[in-house]
């Protein structure tokens, strides 16, 4: 199938600003799903509420566009109801970890087959630049304006400590990594995280004066080291991508399975 | 209509069930073959029940992280083809309310149990109350409609949880069964009938999920994994589904038809009981548990001769508007004892052309009779 006969052309032109990598993971998505030669009608994704979020309402497989950090919660429901589909859940940094963050924990938790992707852009880009709790110490946002005094989440510590089997990081810099992330977390059988560092230009950006898009996939490139670099050693501020965690394990549908049978036979 | 009838799951016959038993085997006999729910006092033997019985039926049962997941995760399952549930109480059907507002705006069936306890917050956890009914109407934000139940009894505890899946079904609403701490414990026999009449969702090819030529029509309901394609989003969509948030017409429409669907379909949908209205100068108005207090003191009351009539409630919402109307002016005075503090006897003084007096318990004990009796003696 081409490409672009996944996408509902009709509902172009997107939301989102220029330059907003957004439209890079969408775009690296869709390729990842067209290489996996996924049908259409296999696929259901589930989204919450944010400028991340909106990525359902362009793609044309099955979609649920939810509320603002419950899009785990929905798919959890949909996978064990028909397991046999395949359910991707693209999420804001908000949606995932603030609002939503006790739902990805328990995800996690479950390993349950359902992939991730966190739309990492470090902001609340939908709701005008407040701060998310990616945002990181020192930076400013419109509920920070003498500058942000939490320390982020590690999403990918996080996602690992919680629970689940597969766990990436990559960035809308490096797009040939990140088409290769997504294809091997949805072929993944169990819960895949995949964080994408995102730029937000319109609000991160300009609060945080850290010039334009280009600038910040400037910074990506600069900024990030593959896993095990030599350069980490020496900057320990570099922030590593790849694939931390590729393992198999029970995958909660099919544990699930067990018990049935288990009750079948009389426990 | 898509009405069908069923063998029950349980051989026929009497059983000695608790409330919150009957209504497990209720959704289950209705065809419920997803569960998500997180354990709350006066409730958590629903989910306890099913969590054995949905395994042998091959169902799916699961105890989610808290409540707002649970009901999430049902109108995932029912979007993707399972009749769906889950149970709760107060604090729960709080943290519920966001995600009935999607089912109502997404027009998605589904079934919440809730065993009131004393409130408001924590309250007393393991005494009876009768406080959630407005948040049942206007818990979650904007203008909507649902359906809800009030059982008196363990027997209908099983009914209408089979009438709340029929309902939801056949309305695409959701649809609560407004149950009391003392009904979800309260141990009775109750019948089992070998048949049970069950409504199968409609689902037709190539029809629009969430529009209707007419204004008060009930879309067939395509599902995820059929073959059709399906767009389900909580904002503002057209007919195909389409968001479509800032055109006002698109909106009215929407939201006038949710409403309409079932407001326009009350004589269907409601259900009463009365007992002596005919000649009666004073009727009782009453629902749920308290119900059973009320006709023990209406029936003594007329054995005294006393000119007393009981209406009972079997839906709380859409409210009984046409029969409080007909029989308050009959009776010239309505009595309605409520374990709140009038979140009922208020909806019956919109109604009524007649004098409503109502009588407040919140105690976290259910009304005696005799209270009842010397209430209404007094109003003589
Ligand atoms: C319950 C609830 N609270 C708040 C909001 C408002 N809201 C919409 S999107 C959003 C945050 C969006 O940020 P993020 O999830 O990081 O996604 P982004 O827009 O940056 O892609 C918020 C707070 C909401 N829709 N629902
Ligand atoms: S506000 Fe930020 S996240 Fe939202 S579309 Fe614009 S650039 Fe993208």
């Amino acid at each position: 199938m081409a490409v672009m006969d996944y996408v509902r052309e009709r509902f172009m032109p997107h939301i989102w600003c220029p330059g907003c990598g957004h439209g890079t993971i969408m775009n690296n998505l869709v390729r990842a799903i067209e290489s996996l030669g996924l049908k259409k009608s296999e696929i259901v994704m589930v989204t919450g509420i944010g400028c991340s979020s909106r990525i359902s309402g362009y793609l044309d497989f099955h979609t649920l566009h939810t509320i603002h950090g419950r899009a785990l919660a929905f798919a959890t429901g949909v996978k064990l109801a028909r397991p046999e589909l395949t359910l991707i859940v693209p999420m804001g940094d908000g949606d995932a970890l603030a609002i939503g963050g006790n739902h990805f924990l328990h995800a996690a938790r479950r390993n349950i087959d359902i992939t991730a992707i966190i739309m990492n852009n470090s902001i609340y880009g939908m709701t005008g630049g407040q701060f998310s709790p990616l945002s990181g110490y020192g930076k400013t946002a419109t509920t920070a304006p003498y500058g942000n005094i939490y320390e982020s989440f590690d999403i990918v510590q996080l996602a690992k400590a919680a629970g689940a089997s597969f766990v990436g990081r990559t960035t809308t810099y490096h797009v040939t990594s990140m088409m290769e992330m997504i294809e091997e977390a949805i072929r993944h059988k169990g819960f895949s995280v995949v964080e994408i560092l995102t730029q937000c230009p319109t609000y991160f950006g300009r609060k945080n004066k850290v010039g334009d898009a280009v600038d910040m996939l400037n910074y990506y490139k600069d900024h990030t080291v593959p896993i095990g670099s030599d350069k980490k050693k020496e900057n320990p501020a570099l922030i590593e991508r790849g694939v931390f965690v590729r393992e198999e394990r029970a995958e909660y549908c099919e544990e699930y399975e067990k018990t049935v049978k288990r009750a079948e036979k009389g426990g | 209509m898509p009405f069908r009838e069923t063998e029950s799951l349980l051989p026929s016959g009497s059983y000695y069930f608790s409330g919150n038993e009957a209504a497990t085997e209720g959704a289950l006999a209705a065809g419920c073959r997803y569960y998500a729910g997180y354990p709350i006092t006066p409730s958590s033997e629903i989910m306890e029940r099913i969590a054995v019985r949905l395994k042998e039926l091959k169902g799916v049962f699961m105890q989610m992280e808290d409540e707002i997941a649970s009901i999430c995760s049902v109108i995932g399952a029912v979007w993707a083809g399972a009749k769906g549930m889950t149970a709760t109480s107060g604090p729960g059907f709080s943290l519920m309310q966001e995600g009935i507002g999607y089912g109502a705006f997404t027009e998605t069936p589904m079934v919440v149990v809730d065993i009131q306890r004393a409130g408001p917050c924590t309250g007393q956890a393991t005494r009876v109350g009768s406080g959630d009914h407005q948040q049942a109407k206007w818990g979650s934000h904007g203008d909507y409609q649902v359906i809800a139940l009030s059982p008196w009894s363990v027997q209908e505890m099983y009914d209408l949880t089979i009438d709340a899946f029929n309902l939801a079904e056949q309305y695409r609403v959701p649809v609560f069964l407004m149950g009391e701490e003392s009904v979800g414990h309260l141990r009775e026999r109750m019948d089992v009938r070998p048949k049970v009449t069950v409504f199968d969702r409609a689902k037709k090819k190539g029809t629009p999920p969430f529009g209707m030529v007419e204004e008060d029509g009930v879309p067939p309901m395509p599902c995820f994994g059929e073959g059709e394609k399906l767009l389900v989003t909580g904002s503002t969509h057209n007919d195909a589904g389409i968001r479509k948030t800032d055109d006002p017409l698109v909106h009215e429409k929407l939201v006038s038809r949710i409403n309409n669907k079932v407001l326009n379909h009350r004589e269907e949908i409601i259900q009463t009981e009365s007992y002596y209205v005919d000649d009666a100068t004073c009727l009782v108005v009453s629902y749920g548990f308290t119900a059973r207090s009320a006709l023990y003191a209406v029936n003594k009351l007329r054995g005294e001769g006393g000119r007393v009539g009981l209406l009972r409630l079997k839906t709380i919402w859409p409210f009984p508007d046409q029969v409080i109307r007909v029989l308050g002016k009959k009776a010239g005075k309505i009595y309605v004892p409520e374990m709140n503090r009038g979140q009922v006897a208020g909806e019956i003084m919109k109604y009524a052309d007649c004098d409503v007096v109502p009588y407040f318990q919140t105690n976290g004990e259910i009304i005696d009779p005799r209270t009842i009796i010397n209430q209404v003696r007094s109003l003589a």
